[in-house]
């Protein structure tokens, strides 16, 4: 086993999931890629969210993956710190929003 | 960014043998990585030969204005080779006797030759179908004496092939030093005024993008209509085409790879980005390289590792097609920067 959970040589096996699973591997794959070609968005966007939505789900693969095709796509530093922002203002904002829900409860149970 | 070559600070990278070596060592000695030659070798490119040579690349020096930290040919205004006119003189007898199209002059800043003016206007004579100077944009407005020169391009109707790393000021200036960016677009706009960019005007202006830092080129098509539409936007600037060129691992750029732990990782990317298509149109098979002094090479980067011409007839005063229509090509590791992705050539992609 490996020594830590994480190894960034693993982010070009990506593509090894399919051996056990050549099916659904095969689909995975086919539907990711067409998820990222151009269409009403384009790939440079779709680049932009993937990165942020990488920072939400803390994958460290995907941070590596989206950090590098930004600068392939020429993305900018501080577009891609704003796209951050965009990740961590919903982020917080769904801690946030719960507040809500504790004032209701607060209210509900007090005098 | 470095602010001397490294010739200039004596730096141990300036010696090609020493490239080569680390090129050949580490990844690819323990067999981490294939070398460039087991890649192609089932391809049945092993010995890579030569197409039809469309293009004679000729480096007139290796003096410069700028001291960029990618540079592959270690120039700087402290380089002091330069061709002579005799030199020159050779490359036109040969361009009068070979169905060569495309004649692409490079550096260094070629204008910075002092013969540069009078090979144009000789080479031009001769009705090359293509030709191609290399311009780094800021030479142009570095000294009075190179303002006319979009006038004397126009004149001439050279194909001006400009660098420019980004459409932002702070990636451009990082790479090539503080200023470059302002420089160059003032160099962009005197282009534009005399022709150069616009539709119709029949005067090509191409700009030439790398990256910024150790990572590859992203689509070419994408970044030309990124580039077009920032360029137009801020400054009104119109060009043709944008050409990706992907960095090799040699020279400055080798040194900064090494410097800032990225050598092996930028090393795997290229192998990793290895596509056997790019192979039939990489640009050694169809091009040659002519130093500042005379002598012949596969490519520019060879010409920087020092790597001459296969066989006996290997300077421009021996000129020999039919030599060197059948020599090897030789190859290195740093073949990689040219076969990743969708290819890279002094024209860009070439898939």
């Amino acid at each position: 086993m490996e020594k830590t959970y994480y190894n960034p040589k693993d982010l070009k096996k990506f593509g090894n999931i399919s051996d056990w699973n050549p099916e659904l591997g095969a689909k995975f794959f086919e539907y990711y890629n067409s998820v990222f070609a151009e269409g009403k968005l384009t790939a440079r966007e779709k680049s932009l969210i993937a990165l942020a939505v990488a920072h939400t789900i803390q994958c460290p693969y995907c941070i590596d993956a989206y950090t590098d095709d930004g600068l392939k796509k020429g993305i900018e530093k501080e577009e891609m710190m704003e796209a951050l922002h965009v990740a961590g203002a919903i982020r917080g904002g769904a801690s946030l929003v719960h507040g809500v829900q504790m004032m209701n409860k607060v209210n509900k149970l007090s005098m | 960014m470095a602010v001397k070559s490294l010739h200039a600070r004596n730096n141990s990278l300036s010696d090609p043998k020493e490239q080569l070596k680390f090129l050949s060592n580490g990844v690819f000695q323990n067999g981490e990585l294939p070398k460039f030659a087991e890649k192609i070798e089932p391809l049945g490119h092993l010995p890579l030969k030569p197409a039809e040579l469309e293009i004679l690349q000729v480096n007139v020096g290796y003096m410069c204005n700028q001291v960029c930290t990618h540079c592959h040919v270690d120039a700087g205004p402290d380089r002091k080779e330069i061709m002579s006119r005799e030199t020159m003189e050779s490359i036109l007898d040969v361009l009068k006797n070979t169905t060569v199209h495309t004649l692409d002059l490079t550096g260094g800043a070629p204008e910075m030759n002092p013969h540069f003016r009078w090979f144009v206007e000789e080479a031009s004579k001769i009705g090359v179908q293509d030709y191609i100077v290399r311009s780094n944009l800021t030479i142009l407005r570095a000294n009075k004496k190179y303002h006319d020169m979009p006038s004397f391009f126009k004149e001439h109707n050279v194909h001006v092939v400009s660098s420019l790393p980004f459409y932002s000021k702070s990636r451009t200036d990082k790479q090539r030093g503080d200023g470059v960016f302002d420089k160059s677009i003032e160099a962009l706009i005197e282009l534009n005024k005399v022709g150069y960019g616009k539709s119709g005007s029949g005067l090509k202006l191409d700009l030439v993008y790398n990256p910024a830092g150790a990572f590859l080129p992203g689509d070419q098509a994408g970044l030309e209509m990124e580039f077009k539409k920032r360029l137009f936007d801020d400054f009104g600037i119109e060009f043709n085409s944008l050409f990706t060129i992907t960095n090799l691992p040699i020279s400055r750029f080798l040194e900064y790879l090494i410097a800032s732990d990225n050598y092996e990782d930028y090393m795997d990317a290229l192998v990793d980005a290895f596509n056997p298509a790019a192979v039939d149109g990489v640009m050694c098979r169809n091009t040659i390289s002519v130093g500042y002094d005379g002598y012949l090479y596969d490519c520019d980067f060879n010409q920087m590792l020092d790597m001459k011409v296969n066989g006996s007839k290997t300077h421009i005063s021996d000129f020999d097609i039919k030599a060197l229509s059948t020599r090897d090509i030789k190859i290195s590791q740093h073949c990689y920067g040219c076969t990743a992705g969708a290819g890279s050539s002094c024209q860009g992609t070439v898939v």
